[in-house]
């Protein structure tokens, strides 16, 4: 094997391939040519490196350098002084956090989720085989019953990251015992503003998630499987499809798998940007070509989902733990996180922060850690505000809130919630009215229309939101109401997305009563 | 095992089986809950949020229409504070959506959404309006739409595309602006829309109607110079009491031709005459295509299919242009009449047709949409001139200010108002059929009918067949029936693909109505209308048949027989031909 002195990892991710990453890399593959150091010098093309609003960054090893906001001139100069003479170029580099740095399990971020992304090469197979990956397939092929691999999933207390927190391994228990054929759907329509982890690590680890859809289908007994990807994300459908196509020739994904008697198989379908197609079964919907409405619950999809079959859909994180339990079992998995909320979480971090980025920590983390030891504290030395957690459909949590652990439960005790895992940090100069107006936009814009109160109700108090705002011939009741139709349409929505409003509202008139005017 | 749950309403404990909607189950406990997007024959779609009730240890309301009871135990609150309180937000962010202009509005006084803000208590709106003004669309014959008025219940969208399996209207668009909808913003005319107005039937406010002839009605006769006639439809008869309390399946025939008179009309008729009449046209076509089968060998002129239902016969031009020559050439009975009433009545009675203004009053939508097909002109003139629906009638009796419920029976007038029960249970699902095979039996055989009441044909099954031994048939006849257009292509798919593959059939004569129920169910019935009224109306007509009419088979209508002595000459004969017959347009471009 070819041992090279350096390592230049290049993340390639949507962001980053849309500021024209791709150009710097190839002036300095170039560049390196030039210098006579290409046997001396790997650049490896890795999913993100984690670090955003820096423009195009690499990170070089040995020395663990983060170069960012690269250009020709800083290419040229960084390959003559620190790749062919040693010297570090001090001023084109940056100094994130040391615990974001860390890629390694052993640091203070736990990476079960992230631990291949930005380390290996998303489009060669190889890497990830390298990496233990198809280690957990075996297994489960050649020594579990798909029982027991429910019950090791059962036992890691495994919850749903797409937002709801449902034991994984009891969806899976729902299930299997039905008999005939039935479906795995994996949720990666990720549509919760400020969030773009699944995207991340379908760009970063494809495989992964690949293994985990056909454990999963495994466990149930499904042979087909659809990944449903928000159109947007152009890459991460390439990278999929060039993952399933490596997948099917190592004999990993097809008819009989790795030789045993268990076929399946894979097929992306491509979401149309509705937000309301994250819900389970609007995206069921459609899958199946229809208008994305949210269907009546129950019947629950794990009993009558796709084409009226059983159907398991997860989110891309949830399913992206289970290859780690299987290969390392559940009594592994739980020593991170908390006792009900084990293993880890990936949160993205934006916002007024000095680093935004995807951090993955154990379940309990506090915001405070989030947002001051992986962000890298509030930008430009002003002072925390507030925090919007899981999302749109999340709710504010202000100073109070730093100490408490995130997780399900405790978040749960303060009507909050885990949600998408976004983490929208907010400085003191922010307007909260400014983010409901904001906000109440998005579902307006989202909601589906087919029950009216979401349909009538989100745009009622976006109305009375510009009221507020623009002092319109105000009553003096407004929140009163706003508060009123919110609850009702918590009360009365038929699927999450009118049921959502309340959060940020109540939590918004809760720390900000004085400020909105209430 | 055992299946039932024990639980409890509003403290009220109640047995009912497991997985029985909580809407029922609050029924049996003696309570009901206010609804508006539920309708009894649609799968719910949990729309519009009002039925909600507190389920103990739910973290929302739940809709009474759509959960089921899962398990022993449930405690149910159908009226508590926070049940009443999200219920009226609910009902007022509907009502902010919604014009106040019930006073003008085609609904007023027979609204879904005002009943159940009247049943709310609302008494006032604290939010301001927030729709925009639409487009009403005008442009089918039958059918207009006011989007305004839409609240979006999907009602339409469900008989539509599940029911009739028509699909020519959808939901579109998201959101607030989420609309009941048509293709590239086209008109409904320019649609695959069949005119058969189920969408109107279970429209629960004033967003689909039917295009409205009242008013040229009243001025046809105000016109001293027009001499105005009118047919009524069988399913008429046992509906319009409706309008007046009675209640469905109550026999009215009498009430109707009195009614019509005291508004005016210089002669009323009845549809029935026609209905007869169509009989002796189609059971002759029947006889005559069977005969030729039987000597040729050649079987591919069979199945005959109905052509009584205009609806029907839209769709068939549209999705079934395959099977057009396989359809009865007969015209529906109201286009018969109306070429007859511009050539025999007008020659006999010495008036000038072109001053004869022909009125149905008709059960159906489509009607409107049939009577200005450019084939309705066999008299030289539009056959019929204006339609009716019952609803329409029963407001034009309403505006006379006619005590309906008590006016006298009085029977239709000659010579083109007698009619036999065989004609009156054309309006049921099944009727057309019997009335064809008590007519083609005694004519094919030569013998009496053993029993008049060919209760196999008959009933509310989506799809029904049987098998007719007819003496001097080599084979029994095999017949089959669908009602509603979903129902139809169930039977039509299979006979396509048996033409298709073995040149035949093994069907002999299908009877096809669009309207789930037949005629009584039809689009233009009186509101509030379901499977379960369907069926009573159907029983209303199928009493007066057994009950209350001289004759029960077409060919032994004196009128009839007196029609063809005297003008027609024999059953589809060429003068038969030129009026009462038919050909069809394929419409499978659209």
């Amino acid at each position: 094997m070819k041992i090279f002195r350096s390592h230049i990892l290049i993340g390639i991710d949507s962001i980053s391939q849309m500021q024209k990453i791709r150009d710097i890399e190839k002036i300095l593959k170039a560049e390196i040519k030039k210098n006579g150091l290409e046997e001396e010098i790997k650049v490896i093309e890795s999913g993100t490196l984690g670090v955003f609003g820096f423009g195009v960054t690499m990170l070089v090893y040995p020395e663990g350098v983060y170069y960012a906001n690269l250009d020709e001139t800083k290419i040229k100069r960084i390959v003559e002084e620190h790749l062919l003479n040693g010297r570090i170029v001090e001023e084109y580099k940056i100094e994130p956090p040391e615990a974001k740095k860390d890629l390694t399990i052993k640091g203070k971020q736990e990476r079960i989720v992230l631990n291949n992304v930005g380390l290996i090469d998303p489009r060669n197979i190889n890497d990830y085989i390298a990496r233990d990956g198809y280690k957990a397939l075996e297994k489960a092929l050649f020594e579990m019953k798909p029982q027991e691999v429910i019950e090791e999933i059962k036992k890691s207390n495994l919850r749903g990251r797409g937002g709801a927190g449902f034991p994984t391994g009891l969806k899976l228990s729902f299930t299997a015992p039905i008999e005939g054929e039935k479906f795995i759907v994996c949720n990666a329509d990720e549509g919760e503003p400020g969030t773009f982890k699944d995207r991340l690590i379908m760009e970063g680890d494809p495989h992964k998630l690949i293994e985990a859809m056909i454990l999963s289908g495994y466990a149930v007994g499904a042979r087909k499987g659809y990944i449903y990807i928000r159109g947007e994300y152009k890459l991460s459908i390439e990278i999929m499809q060039n993952a399933i196509k490596q997948a099917k020739q190592y004999g990993l994904l097809g008819d009989n798998i790795l030789e045993s008697d268990f076929s399946y198989d894979i097929e992306i379908k491509k979401g149309a940007g509705a937000y309301v197609c994250g819900e389970e079964t609007a995206l069921i919907e459609s899958v199946e070509g229809k208008r994305g409405n949210p269907r009546i619950k129950p019947p629950f999809p794990g009993v009558k989902g796709l084409w009226g079959k059983p159907t398991v859909v997860n989110n891309v994180e949830t399913l992206s733990n289970i290859p780690s339990i299987i290969v390392n079992g559940a009594d592994w998995y739980k020593q991170f996180g908390m006792e009900k909320s084990t293993g880890t979480k990936v949160y993205t971090i934006l916002g007024h922060v000095n680093y935004p980025g995807l951090v993955e920590v154990p379940m309990g983390t506090t915001l405070r850690e989030i947002i001051f030891t992986y962000g890298g504290g509030i930008k430009g030395d002003k002072e925390f505000k507030v925090a919007l957690v899981g999302g749109a459909a999340g709710a504010f949590l202000g100073k109070d809130m730093l100490d408490v652990p995130m997780d399900f439960d405790h978040l749960g005790e303060y009507k909050a919630v885990l949600g998408s895992g976004a983490v929208l940090v907010m400085d003191e100069d922010v307007d909260i009215l400014d983010i409901l107006e904001n906000l109440m936009e998005f579902f307006n814009h989202e909601s589906c229309g087919q029950c009216s109160p979401c349909r009538i109700g989100n745009p009622t108090i976006l109305r009375l939101i510009r009221k507020i705002k623009t002092n319109d011939n105000l009553k003096g009741n407004e929140w009163e109401t706003i508060e009123e139709i919110a609850e009702a349409m918590k009360e009365t929505s038929l699927c999450a997305l009118g049921q959502s409003p309340i959060l940020p509202i109540s939590s918004a008139l809760k720390y900000f009563g004085k400020e909105l005017g209430r | 095992m055992n299946n039932m749950v024990k639980i409890k309403i509003n403290n009220i404990e109640v047995e009912v089986e497991k997985g029985t909607m909580l809407l029922d189950a609050i029924k049996v406990a003696g309570f009901d809950v206010p609804t508006l997007c539920y309708h009894e024959d649609l799968e719910p779609t949990g729309g519009c949020g009002v039925c909600v009730v507190e389920m103990k240890g739910a973290p929302t309301l739940k809709r009474a229409c759509c959960t089921p009871i899962d398990g022993d135990g449930i405690e149910i609150n159908t009226f508590s504070e926070k049940v009443k309180k999200a219920r009226r937000t609910v009902v007022e962010l509907i009502l902010s959506d919604h014009p106040d202009d019930c006073l003008t509005c085609i609904r007023n006084g027979n609204c879904e959404l005002q009943s159940l803000a009247e049943e709310l208590g609302v008494r006032e709106n604290r939010f301001e309006k927030i729709y925009t003004e639409k487009e009403i669309d005008e442009s089918s014959s039958s059918i207009i739409r006011d989007p305004l008025k839409c609240i979006k219940c999907q009602r339409c969208v469900q008989v539509c595309q599940e029911v009739q399996e028509v699909a020519a209207i959808d939901m579109i668009q998201r959101g607030f602006d989420t609309i009941m909808g048509l293709p590239f913003e086209m008109g409904l005319a320019d649609t695959v829309c069949i005119n058969c107005g189920q969408c109107i039937s279970v429209c629960p406010v004033g967003a689909i109607y039917e295009k409205l002839n009242e008013k040229d009605v009243w001025d046809a006769l105000s016109d001293p110079k027009k001499h105005v006639i009118v047919q009524e439809a069988p399913a008429v008869r046992v509906a319009i009491g409706e309008e007046f309390g009675m209640e469905p399946g109550t026999i009215t025939a009498g009430k109707m031709h009195s009614a019509l008179k005291r508004l005016g009309f210089d002669k009323v008729f009845d549809t029935n005459f026609s209905a007869d009449l169509t009989i002796m046209e189609e059971s002759t076509e029947l006889i005559g295509i069977t005969k030729h089968a039987i000597s040729t060998g050649d079987m591919s002129k069979l199945p005959i299919i109905t052509s009584c239902s205009p609806g029907w016969i839209k769709f068939m031009e549209t999705f079934y242009p395959n099977l057009m020559n396989n359809v009865s050439t007969c015209k529906s009975p109201q286009q018969m009449f109306g070429a007859l009433s511009k050539t025999y009545y007008a020659d006999k009675e010495g008036i000038d047709p072109g001053n004869i203004v022909s009125v149905s009053v008709m059960p159906c939508t489509a009607k409107k949409y049939e009577a200005q097909r450019p084939e309705m002109r066999a008299s030289g003139y539009q056959d019929v001139d204006f339609v009716l629906t019952t609803r329409e009638f029963a407001r034009m009796i309403k505006l006379a200010g006619i005590d309906f419920a008590n006016l006298p029976d009085v029977i239709a007038d000659s010579p083109m108002g007698e009619y036999t029960g065989a004609a009156t249970i054309f309006g049921a699902t099944g009727g057309v059929m019997e009335a064809a095979l008590r007519t083609g039996y005694e004519l094919i055989s030569g013998e009496t009918l053993p029993s008049v009441d060919l209760k196999m044909v008959r009933g509310m099954d989506g799809v029904k067949e049987a098998d007719v031994e007819i003496p001097g048939l080599p084979f029994p006849l095999k017949v089959a029936i669908a009602h509603g257009l979903g129902n139809a292509r169930k039977i039509l798919d299979k006979v396509s693909k048996q033409i298709e593959k073995d040149r035949k059939s093994e069907y002999h004569f299908i009877e096809i109505m669009a309207c789930p129920g037949g005629c009584v169910g039809g689009g233009g019935q009186p509101y509030g209308s379901s499977i379960a009224i369907r069926a009573k109306r159907a029983c209303g007509l199928y009493n007066e048949d057994s009950t209350m009419l001289t004759h029960r088979k077409s060919h032994e209508n004196e009128q009839i027989k007196q029609l063809y002595k005297e003008f027609l000459g024999e059953p589809n004969g060429e003068k038969a031909h030129h009026l009462l017959h038919t050909k069809y347009t394929r419409r499978d471009d659209i």
